[in-house]
């Protein structure tokens, strides 16, 4: 099935996917095309891919524009201190239910499954009100905290860890090692790419994260990346070529470390999900 | 945050059984799930039953709250805008989750391990996914602005003007759409494509033999041992979609009218924008039941296609 040979078949197979794969990417294109063109030709007949001049500058224009280098921080300090929080709670309640026997292990763990089920929208009007009474409207804990205790990260790394042999663990046991050492140099060395897995998705959700940050930040200094997009949009809708450089600027992270982690990425919605078994 | 990216069930591995009596480490569990545990009852469950209540009063951000009884679930029920909002939503729903499911099972199926450097298509498909909703939404608004990309398009090829997408009651929805399923089928593409890549080859190659045809093997080999991804990526979708915002939000604000105005949009209109956030809660409880409902179904439907190989 599988030859390497390429039949004609196969090359038609391989032209036509590739044809697919550019008109899908066309967005992307007309969106980088757009923000190195003059304002003037960004509209009508006859404004091609490429305008009377390739205008680098409109990047330094969008940047400066509103304070895109803060819209950046803030994004990036929310995401880095999300994933870490979620990472560090997941990898200690993963291990308990994972490891540990207790009362009614089974039932919270089930609880904890249970609100995977809950969608945000159900909770953000009261989340906004706690917001409300801890004063934390328009804070960085009100755009980090709320969402950080996902069981999502709890599940994950459950299933992985029940796939590491007991044994390893065992022989550490009777060497005297506490629990807390045994996951921090036994488990989790093994667990490094499951994990790495749940920071990079967690990290992508945090930086992506729109209707939270809208409800509950008020200041253009608190303003995460697509919350910046957002004011740019409703101050000058019609810069059409900064709004698209800037549009190209929030996308890098994220492209980056998907590209960086892609092999990762693939394993791990492999492993997670149902092929692979 | 949405799980936009969540992880499908594998079938549960059994931890030991809890019951066996050997030592018992109930205090180095309380110490492990602590964290975990108290951020849950703060963030998830408090405000769980608190949305709920929420429903139940007349609740302005600024001012006095008073106690309604059911009057918000009534006024919802009875007004014809939110008939309309459902009735958008629900189509919306109908219609992205078929088109998400086909194009994203067509591509795998397509990016077989025939195609060279199948990775890099995979990951290209991919992308879109994990770009900024808003940013995606933004691009897509400047391809349908009058004497954008796609008028260009309609008038070098049709000689004729493009409709105005996103200002005809007609077409909204369709471009709402459209831009969705752009962005959102790489996530399910690449759980079809670990699927794909888990069925034993020897499968294929006895139906060949017993003289299966390549749609035959589809039906009777592909489909059912791929049908645990495609229950997951069902589920999975239809919750998210169900939850559409940021889509109709950027390209068209809900409009024109209320053509392209989904529920969570009208949620969060009607707390953040009127500032009444006991109706906003009460269709956040809506969606909530909805999404149950179907999700209930789905689970009781599975026995009919889903075939487990245990």
């Amino acid at each position: 099935m599988t030859t390497r040979t390429a039949t004609p078949r196969a090359v038609v197979s391989q032209v036509l996917l590739t044809a697919v794969l550019l008109l899908f990417l066309m967005p992307f294109v007309w969106m980088v095309a757009t923000a190195l063109k003059p304002p003037a030709e960004v509209f009508g007949v006859g404004s091609g891919l490429v305008g009377s001049e390739i205008r680098w500058s409109n990047f330094a224009e969008a940047w400066s524009y509103l304070p895109f280098g803060r819209f950046m921080f803030n994004g990036l300090f929310v995401a880095v201190a999300g994933t870490v929080v979620v990472c560090v709670t997941s990898v200690l309640s993963a291990y308990a239910f994972a490891r540990l026997r207790f009362r009614f292990r089974d039932r919270i763990f089930l609880l904890y499954l249970g609100t995977l089920m809950v969608p945000q929208e159900v909770t953000v009007v009261p989340m906004f009100i706690l917001m409300q009474q801890f004063r934390w409207v328009d804070s960085y804990a009100a755009l980090i905290l709320p969402w950080a205790f996902t069981a999502f990260g709890t599940f994950l790394l459950r299933q992985f860890f029940l796939t590491i042999p007991r044994e390893l663990e065992e022989a550490a046991t009777i060497d005297g090692a506490s629990r807390i050492r045994i996951l921090l140099q036994v488990v989790m060395p093994i667990a490094r790419p499951a994990i790495a897995v749940l920071a990079a998705f967690t990290f992508i959700n945090y930086w992506n994260s729109f209707l939270w940050p809208l409800i509950v930040v008020n200041s253009r200094d608190m303003s995460t990346v697509p919350l910046g997009l957002n004011l740019f949009l409703s101050q000058n809708g019609n810069q059409w070529h900064l709004l698209m450089a800037a549009a190209a600027i929030s996308m890098l992270p994220t492209v980056v470390m998907v590209v960086l982690l892609q092999r990762h990425l693939v394993r791990g919605i492999a492993m997670s999900g149902l092929g692979g078994r | 945050m949405t799980l936009s990216v969540p992880a499908p069930p594998a079938a549960p591995p059994t931890a030991p059984p809890s019951n066996v009596v050997r030592r018992g480490d109930g205090r180095a569990a309380l110490g492990f799930l602590a964290p975990s545990t108290s951020g849950f009852l703060l963030f998830t469950l408090i405000p769980l039953v608190g949305s709920l209540a929420i429903s139940f009063f007349a609740w302005p951000v600024l001012g006095r709250r008073r106690f309604v009884g059911l009057d918000n679930f009534v006024e919802l029920l009875t007004d014809p805008i939110f008939h309309r909002v459902m009735l958008n939503t629900l189509v919306f729903v109908v219609v992205y989750v078929p088109l998400n499911i086909v194009v994203s099972l067509g591509l795998a199926l397509w990016i077989s391990p025939r195609i060279r450097g199948r990775g890099i298509y995979r990951l290209l498909f991919f992308i879109p996914t994990v770009t900024p909703m808003i940013a995606n939404a933004l691009v897509w608004r400047l391809l349908y602005q009058p004497g954008g990309a796609i008028d260009q398009a309609f008038q070098t090829v049709l000689g004729m003007p493009a409709p105005n997408f996103l200002g005809d009651n007609r077409w909204a929805m369709a471009a709402v759409i459209l831009m969705s399923v752009w962005q959102g089928f790489g996530y399910n593409m690449l759980v079809f494509s670990a699927g794909l890549d888990a069925i034993p080859q020897s499968l294929h190659e006895a139906a060949s033999i017993d003289g299966a045809g390549p749609l035959r093997r589809f039906w009777s080999v592909t489909l059912p041992m791929l049908s645990p991804s495609m229950f997951f990526a069902m589920i999975m979708t239809l919750i998210t979609s169900f939850q559409v915002f940021v889509q109709p939000y950027a390209l068209t604000a809900g409009g024109p009218g209320v053509a392209t105005e989904t529920m969570v949009l009208h949620l969060y209109k009607e707390g953040f924008q009127q500032f009444d956030l006991g109706t906003a809660s009460t269709i956040g409880w809506f969606l909530f039941m909805i999404i149950m409902l179907v999700t209930a179904l789905q689970f009781l439907g599975q026995k009919r296609w889903v075939h487990y190989d245990d």
